[in-house]
């Protein structure tokens, strides 16, 4: 299928290596967001609503302004531009202007000579609110559509959609045997060990830099320039490396803005650092999912149709709400050959932190609910859970029922791996009552096939400057979050030319000195960033090549670049060093510059809410869990994991086993302990509603020493649409490990938890409920849908689009605002400048007083 | 990061000065041990002293040694210090297993005798930031006027979350307590109270100096198990420290038990007298642990749910007194590995 890169002999690809950044990493140098200190540096801190819903009615900060050692108090009035990461959800204000919504909502930053003063000085600031009811869960968003959390959207429904492929229902109605059932996913939050932390600064000629921990430095970016109202090329954004992100720094965060501000403003830098308890604040993690999944199959356990609902607790705002309400529908369909499908999703607002994209973005929620109920499919058949899957395997380089173009399919071998591994024929079902196996698949996105805004531009950019000493600099906007991002554009690039990755110097996460890649998010960057990265790569080899060529007579066809040298494959002591070869280069070309550029292949899904879920590629990942099970108490110990990951072509080894095992470990937090838990006071006491525990040590996450034994599969075939055959491996082995432990609790005990976090106490239930055996939702709402619209599946004549939707017109987003310049500083805020744009999203214009 | 107010400090080097700065300092001033407890604390503003006396330089505090038929461990040896200690491990199994379940090998190394034992009361909704206990309107035990745990009861509920303090109860221990014009001594279970504001005995001007551990007899033996979501840094949301003297092959002559965390302070139980006189038959080890686990009544202000809680100290209680009749903990279950297992020491 891939036999031309499969069979390609490479140098630096594969061979596990130690990754460029390491030495940094380990000696404590990499310099992160608050490791940065600049000459005259002022600090920030935010003053956050201690009521769950509330109108501001007036804010003095008159004790604050006036206070030793205080620089400067923002409120929402300076900073009245709303902004959000989608387009349709500008639903955010830096400082809220007359609304908070959550108890941790942002209402005032002070800034002050150093941190302690600006903590203190938050005392200072009395703010007056009236209180107004709060919705607390999904359930009552539905049932409670005043007050309204947001202006838009229907009542407190943020969003709803409605999609199917086929006639479902005829479908069902012919199946041998349907299956229903409910499920609960709890929402938990990234807790990347780095707190977010921001500096920004004006440089003398008057633009604006922001050093950030970011996953999304081009998309903060574009927020920056909308809210300080000045022009994109005025704004340098800095993505430091990150201390982890999975998701959690990839919105334009209000602490940005702020401090970005405070610097016009003040005209020095201004740090902030946020507290473990902010971090809990900003979230946009797991969306709490409740699901309704309806399966009929016929005798022999092949799915003819699926239908799935999914419920979806937002938080406060809408975040990337919208791709999530989609994304817990878009990947049903690419591990099983799902004939008809229909999906219905629902986002409510409620008074907690919004929740967003975390590691696996919307996708583990359906994942565990599909893969639990396979499990029992098998188990009501009597067929094997493993046998099962394996005979319905969606086929490779196809469409899916909603226009999902699968590439190359590794998950049958995924799934042998496993099952050889573990000796799983001969323990499930067949160990000692307290003990069991659980088995469990995914898939994953390497890449999302559109851009957060819409755009005709590459979605990944690298650029190659190479000099007479032999160094190569390569360029590229992409963010390293640990992930290893930086190692991928050096090892590619070594790779083609022909040298060490430890040659090149790397420049990523940076506006000004980089092309635009859109960021560490969706999987994106090995595939996407990685084309650029050989595109440049090649072109700069042929520039090189074509020199070397002419001077050593040798055709360029027959040059080989490997070992730091550019020699005659037939005569390999014909040959000069890699240096000389870019001198040659540089005598007849002058100064060696390349440029290499990715854009996703178009998508087959053509229908409203098609642009969520195509992907160049989908990576596979097929799971078993070994664990025992204490009867008495409901205790649940993973004893072991194998897991096999269908990764295309590894290009470190180290990192990516790296990756499997972190996703294992994140995995093993939601599957038995992780809970962004909400605790509502006595009602006739008090309205508040407060996240249970915000902190570190109470949140309940594993550690290193909670980690069972992992072992790593990777299943490496090649996959055409990834670079050198690489598909993404830092999500997609989360997904198969929860569902896994479920099933496995369910071979060891006999009962079924139906829901995460599997603790001890949902176990003993179950065990306690002689009827149902089950623990787990009993129902899911009564939701009034909208007609979905309707796509005929490829092999239903379909050709993409719905039948019954009207004719759209893409409109190209507004991609910056270059016409807004504004250098230099801004006019203080108690003169706002005249023709400001507000588009204030407030249902009420009513404004608060604001004294200082 | 989180910022503690402004205070002075003082760095005393004898215990008379320790003293005396602590008497001037009045209701203002608290002693500063290893600051695990207190330092956070501070940051969060749950306390908030003006006046901070550190006992690290205060000569004589780290000592530890034989004193007659018991032994004598200074307040300030670390956690670090004591599980390091050959004769603690041996001899006094409960408090060795309590302390090498403290918290994280760092903390540990920070955290002394003495902080653990005047550990600050416990509560999910007292052990937040100053900004989320506005929110709610604070709680009585800080700058607040209700119990948020059982909103009409006139007490607080913070639970003792100590390691040390149930094992020495179990082990017979005694504290001593400085002030400016003596020392007393009194057993640790007196040193502590039902109450989860005063929680301790101590007068507001006494320094926690010396504990003082009975050196055991031949036949005694000890032990402590400790429930917590996670084998590596949780405080205890159940605790057993439990402590037996048995001649070899004989019967038992005198039994303690005692159930930390499920109080403001540690319960001894008396349902360890039917221990006595016997030799641990399944049936007698079932009907203590039935009886002392009743004296656990879980309150919505820690990890896991209530219920659960419950349910989990019969069986930790059961898992404890099986240890000390001889069973491997190993073969108990993975719960019983995780409550009797030790983190790595040292």
């Amino acid at each position: 299928m891939s036999s031309r890169i499969a069979a390609l002999d490479l140098q630096v690809v594969g061979k596990p290596r130690r990754r460029v950044d390491a030495r940094a990493k380990v000696t404590g140098q990499t310099r992160f967001a608050d490791d940065l200190f600049l000459p005259r540096m002022l600090h920030c801190k935010l003053l956050r609503s201690p009521h769950p819903h509330a109108r501001i009615r007036r804010i003095d900060a008159r004790a604050a302004v006036t206070a030793p050692g205080v620089k400067l108090v923002l409120t929402g009035v300076d900073l009245p531009i709303p902004y959000g990461i989608l387009p349709v959800s500008q639903d955010e204000h830096a400082l809220c202007l007359n609304r908070v919504r959550f108890v941790g909502d942002p209402v005032a930053a002070v800034v002050a000579v150093d941190e302690q003063t600006a903590c203190e000085a938050l005392d200072g600031i009395r703010v007056d609110y009236e209180p107004l009811p709060t919705i607390a869960d999904p359930e009552e968003a539905l049932t409670t559509p005043q007050p309204r959390i947001q202006p838009y959207g229907d009542g407190n429904v943020h969003k709803k959609v409605a999609l199917q492929f086929g006639e479902v229902d005829a479908a069902m109605a012919s199946a041998d045997r349907v299956f229903e059932d409910i499920f609960f996913y709890e929402g938990s939050t990234h807790l990347a060990i780095e707190q977010h932390a921001a500096l920004a600064a004006v440089d003398p000629d008057g633009k604006l830099t922001l050093w950030s921990s970011t996953q999304t430095p081009h998309y903060v970016h574009r927020a920056l320039s909308r809210v300080l109202g000045i022009s994109p090329a005025h704004i340098r954004v800095i993505a430091t490396p990150n201390g982890g992100g999975f998701g959690g720094k990839s919105d334009p965060f209000n602490h940005e803005i702020v401090v970005a501000k405070a610097a016009m403003l003040l005209g020095r830098p201004v740090k902030i650092c946020l507290t473990r308890e902010e971090v809990f604040y900003c979230h946009r993690g797991r969306h709490p999912v409740l699901m309704k999944l309806v399966t009929g199959v016929n005798g022999d356990g092949r799915i003819v149709a699926m239908d799935l609902q999914t419920l979806l607790d937002g938080g406060a705002y809408g975040s990337y709400g919208v791709a999530s309400t989609f994304y817990t529908g878009a990947l049903q369909t690419v591990t099983y050959e799902v004939p008809r499908y229909r999906f219905r999703g629902c986002r409510v607002f409620t008074n907690k932190p919004p929740c967003g994209p975390k590691r696996g973005h919307g996708t583990p929620q359906p994942r565990f609910a599909q893969e639990i109920q396979l499990d029992k499919i098998a188990v009501a058949l009597g067929r094997d859970p493993a046998e099962l899957r394996k005979s319905q395997l969606a086929k490779p380089h196809a469409l899916t029922a909603n226009y999902m173009r699968i590439g190359t399919m590794g998950l049958g071998e995924c799934i042998d791996r496993v099952v050889a591994g573990s000796g799983w024929k001969n323990k499930h079902g067949k160990l000692r009552f307290g003990h069991g196996v659980g088995l469990a698949c995914s898939s994953y996105l390497c890449g999302a096939g559109l851009p957060i805004y819409w755009n005709a531009l590459p979605h990944s950019g690298v650029q190659l400057q190479l000099d007479r000493s032999g160094r190569v600099a390569a360029f590229c906007g992409a963010t390293e979050i640990g992930q290893g991002s930086d190692d991928v554009l050096a090892n590619l690039v070594a790779e083609v030319l022909g040298i060490d990755p430890f040659d090149i110097r790397l420049v990523s996460g940076d506006t000004d000195l980089g092309p635009v890649d859109l960021g560490s998010y969706s999987s994106r960057v090995t595939l996407m960033m990685g084309h650029a990265a050989l595109q440049a790569a090649e072109r700069a080899r042929d520039l090189i090549a074509q020199a070397v060529s002419a001077s050593l007579e040798v055709p360029a066809s027959r040059l080989v670049f490997a070992g730091r040298r550019v020699f005659d494959a037939e005569a390999p002591a014909r040959g000069v060093s890699f240096a000389e070869a870019v001198q040659r280069g540089e005598a007849m070309h002058g100064t060696l510059g390349t440029t290499g550029s990715y854009t996703p292949p178009e998508s087959a899904a053509k229908y409203k809410g098609g642009g969520v879920g195509p992907s160049p590629a989908y990576s596979y990942s097929a799971c078993v869990v070994e664990v025992q099970v204490q009867p008495e108490t409901g205790w649940v110990e993973v004893e072991k994991i194998w897991i096999a990951h269908d990764i295309g072509r590894s290009l470190n080894p180290v990192l990516a086993r790296g990756q499997v095992e972190g996703s294992v470990y994140m995995a093993l937090g939601e599957a038995l302990m992780e809970e962004m838990a909400y605790r509502r006071l006595p009602r006739h006491l008090s309205g508040v509603l407060v996240h249970k525990f915000p902190s570190l040590l109470e949140y309940k996450s594993p550690t290193t020493l909670e980690m069972p034994e992992v072992i790593t599969y990777l299943v490496e075939n090649p996959d055409e649409a990834g670079p050198l055959g690489a598909k993404e491996v830092g999500q997609g082995p989360l997904l198969p490990v929860m569902p896994a432990v479920a099933n496995a609790v369910y071979d060891a005990v006999g009962v079924r938890v139906d829901e995460v976090p599997i603790t001890p106490e949902k176990v003993l239930r179950a065990l306690g409920d002689r009827e149902s055996r089950r623990c787990g939702p009993k129902s899911f709402p009564f939701i009034v849908w909208p007609e979905p619209l309707k796509v005929a599946p490829p092999w239903e004549g379909g050709d993409g689009t719905a039948v019954n939707e009207k004719p759209r017109r893409r409109k190209e987003g507004v991609l910056m605002s270059p016409d807004v310049v504004q250098p230099g500083l801004a006019p203080h805020p108690s003169t706002p400048e005249a023709g400001q744009k507000t588009e204030s999203s407030e249902s009420s214009p009513e404004m608060p007083e604001v004294l200082r | 990061m989180m910022r503690c107010g402004r205070f002075h400090y003082h760095a005393p080097r004898t215990l008379r000065d320790a003293c005396a700065m602590l008497q001037d300092a009045g209701s203002d001033g608290m002693l500063l041990a290893g600051g695990t407890d207190l330092v956070p604390n501070m940051k969060r503003r749950q306390q908030t002293p003006k006046v901070v006396i550190s006992l690290r330089h205060v000569a004589g505090l780290r000592d530890a040694g034989p004193d007659g038929n018991r032994v004598r461990l200074g307040a300030m040896l670390t956690l670090s210090d004591l599980t390091a200690k050959e004769e603690v491990r041996a001899r006094h199994t409960a408090l060795f297993k309590a302390a090498a379940q403290v918290a994280t090998p760092h903390l540990r190394n920070m955290g002394t005798l003495g902080g653990n034992l005047c550990l600050d009361t416990r509560c999910n909704y007292y052990d937040q930031n100053y900004e989320w206990r506005k929110a709610i309107n604070f709680c009585m035990k800080k700058a607040g006027e209700i119990c948020w745990v059982a909103p009409s009861s006139r007490r607080c509920w913070a639970i003792s979350s100590t390691d040390t303090a149930p094992a020495l109860i179990a082990l017979g221990a005694e504290v001593a307590l400085a002030t400016r014009d003596g020392e007393r001594t009194l057993g640790v279970a007196d040193f502590c109270r039902d109450d989860g504001i005063q929680y301790l005995t101590r007068n507001p001007d006494e320094i926690l100096t010396q504990v003082l551990l009975p050196i055991p007899a031949p036949g005694e033996s000890s032990t402590y198990w400790k429930l917590r979501r996670r084998g590596s840094f949780d405080f205890p949301v159940l605790s057993v420290a439990a402590w037996i003297r048995r001649p070899p092959e004989g019967r038992v002559e005198a039994a303690r038990l005692v159930l930390g965390s499920v109080a403001s302070r540690p319960v001894i139980a008396e349902a360890a007298a039917g221990l006595v006189g016997t030799t641990l038959s399944e049936d007698v080890i079932e009907a203590v642990a039935e009886e002392a686990s009743r004296l656990a009544k879980p309150l919505d202000n820690t990890d896991f749910s209530l219920g659960w809680r419950k349910k989990a100290a019969r069986y930790l209680i059961t898992g404890a007194l099986r240890e000390l009749r001889g069973d491997d903990p190993q073969t108990l279950g993975p719960l019983a590995r995780r409550a009797a297992e030790l983190a790595p020491v040292g």
